[in-house]
């Protein structure tokens, strides 16, 4: 059931995007009983998620800043 | 003091982003505000030999952007006053015979707070992915704000699964610690 920092920052980074499994999470709660720079790795990572998730950010899609190049190219 | 120069063929790669999101926050239609992004490319072309080099291309090309957004204003509300305009005091049947008083705005409400607050968040954060390394902050833009599956990701770059988590993993703890100066 140990796991070491390297495993549960991967883990971590994996549960932001929902990718890990049941006991993935589990080894990384009980990882974090016992590291505390892990757990703290883990609530800040937590964080920039929700702020990522708070600010909305929208990007253009490929395709139109393709067109917006070709566009632009005409010009120069 | 000419120690900025405009590059004009790196403007969608390096500022449509940015650009983008500043135009969606205050204008909420992003067609519209897409169509500025592109008008202020082809306002800082034209305007070119005026550039004097003081401010950052970034900036110089979001001063533009703010004249855009604002002659957009002026142009919808130049349209006011030709369209009728009704008031009824009371236009839903459920609030009927309702006090006034019960009607006005919820002084104790911080939605306006919530919204001014995450737009400059976004703003903030998108300066930081543009700090990111190129492949970096790509990996990270196409799985956090478009939600890509990690297997379309890899697919689409040509790279293996553990090189992108350790891409994701470089970008998010960069992020933490630009947004920690930045934001908090």
């Amino acid at each position: 059931m140990k796991i070491t920092c390297e495993e549960a920052s991967h883990i971590c980074d994996k549960s932001q995007y929902k990718e890990a499994s049941f006991w993935e999470i589990l080894k990384l709660r009980l990882h974090n009983l016992y590291c505390k720079a892990c757990a703290r790795h883990t609530k800040r990572n937590q964080t920039l998620t929700s702020l990522c998730n708070r600010a909305n950010l929208r990007v253009l899609s490929d395709s139109e800043k393709e067109t917006m190049k070709q566009d632009l190219e005409e010009k120069l | 003091m000419a120690a900025h120069e405009l590059h004009p063929e790196n403007w969608v790669d390096l500022y449509a982003d940015y650009l983008f999101n500043y135009a969606v926050a205050r204008i909420s239609d992003a067609e519209i505000a897409k169509d500025l992004v592109q008008e202020t490319f082809y306002a800082g072309l034209n305007s070119a030999k005026n550039y004097k080099g003081d401010a950052a291309e970034r900036t110089w090309l979001v001063a533009i952007l703010k004249r855009k957004v604002i002659d957009h204003y002026r142009k919808i509300n130049s349209k006011k006053g030709k369209a009728e305009v009704r008031i009824s005091y009371n236009s839903d049947a459920e609030s009927e015979g309702d006090w006034l008083e019960e009607q006005v705005a919820d002084p104790f409400s911080q939605d306006g707070d919530y919204i001014l607050e995450n737009e400059e968040l976004g703003m903030a954060l998108q300066e930081c992915i543009s700090k990111l390394p190129k492949k970096q902050s790509q990996v990270f833009t196409m799985k956090t704000m478009q939600g890509m599956s990690t297997e379309d990701i890899c697919n689409e770059l040509d790279i293996n699964p553990s090189n992108l988590w350790v891409m994701i993993h470089r970008a998010r703890t960069a992020l933490m610690g630009c947004l920690n100066e930045n934001w908090f």
